[in-house]
């Protein structure tokens, strides 16, 4: 007997609100996308909990694939921080107010 | 047909002679870890500090993993999550020389503010949600699904979406190789020819 599966989906909304936070709050690229990271990391802790309680290895499948997007988002992400880092000399979204009256 | 087996009773695994309340004080204080290594990350003014409590945080993680019967995932996690991703992020933020985030304390309370509102708004619902669930405290049971059993599955019933899944992992190279390739100077005189 480990813990209800409640006690697991009350931790992966934690560090749901954790990422979003992150998201939403830094003003940083590379912060931003750490938000995402933490808020799939979350979504995937959920799915496992869930495959537990039902016990179908659904979940655990669907893991991998959010693994698998974790890892493309974070890849196209990084590249499109180092080039807009390239054109604007900052990481700073704030910054990115070209098109501001 | 039972996807998850149950762990065998009658064997040397030292996990089977430990009691069964050791699994839910590893859970908190591994789920403890995990938040306080998150929050330390959320609220760094260096992206360096934040990655490494990241490391921290993701490995944690996988060790939750293991204990709700996901070893092949936990594997995966920490080879993935703490391994790769967090190593790109630290040659990204290791390329770009960033100073830390310099601003005033009313910037950080005028970004921070509608974050908590709504993360509290959450929590709140969360917390009514856990505590006024109908079966409440029935545990889980302690299963785990042998990487053997779980690749079975995978590629019997999943198979079209891992094609699709390594698809997009090769979309994701070919862009960010397009987006990350070197840039040239501008061209002097528009009829020059770029190779």
């Amino acid at each position: 007997m480990i813990v209800p599966f409640s006690h697991v989906l009350f931790l992966a909304i934690l560090l749901f609100i954790l990422g979003a936070a992150c998201a939403v709050a830094r003003r940083n690229l590379i912060m931003i996308l750490i938000g995402v990271e933490i808020m799939l990391n979350a979504a995937g802790l959920a799915f496992i909990g869930a495959s537990l309680k039902w016990q179908q290895l659904d979940g655990q499948a669907f893991v991998i694939f959010i693994l698998t997007v974790a890892a493309s988002e974070v890849a196209v992400g990084l590249a499109l921080v180092l080039y807009s880092y390239r054109h604007t000399g900052s990481v700073d979204a704030n910054r990115y107010n070209l098109l501001k009256g | 047909m039972l996807a998850l087996s149950p762990r065998p009773i009658e064997s040397v695994n030292p996990w089977d002679k430990v009691p069964m309340n050791l699994y839910a004080f590893f859970f908190y204080l591994l789920s403890i870890i995990v938040l306080a290594a998150t929050s330390m990350a959320v609220t760094r003014r260096h992206v360096l500090h934040a990655v490494v409590y990241l490391v921290i945080s993701f490995i944690a993680t996988g060790l939750i993993f293991y204990l709700l019967g996901a070893p092949f995932l936990a594997l995966l996690e920490i080879i993935i999550y703490a391994g790769a991703i967090m190593v790109l992020f630290l040659f990204i933020v290791m390329m770009l020389r960033l100073k830390p985030e310099d601003r005033g304390w009313e910037t950080a309370i005028i970004q921070w503010t509608p974050a908590i509102f709504l993360g509290l708004i959450t929590f709140i619902l969360a917390a009514v949600m856990v505590l006024s669930e109908p079966v409440r405290g029935v545990p889980l049971q302690a299963l785990s699904a042998s990487p053997l059993e779980l690749g079975r599955f995978l590629f019997q019933k999943y198979w079209l979406a891992v094609e699709i899944a390594s698809f997009l992992l090769l979309i994701a190279l070919v862009g960010s190789l397009y987006l990350g390739r070197y840039e040239r100077q501008p061209k002097k005189s528009p009829t020059q020819e770029d190779p």
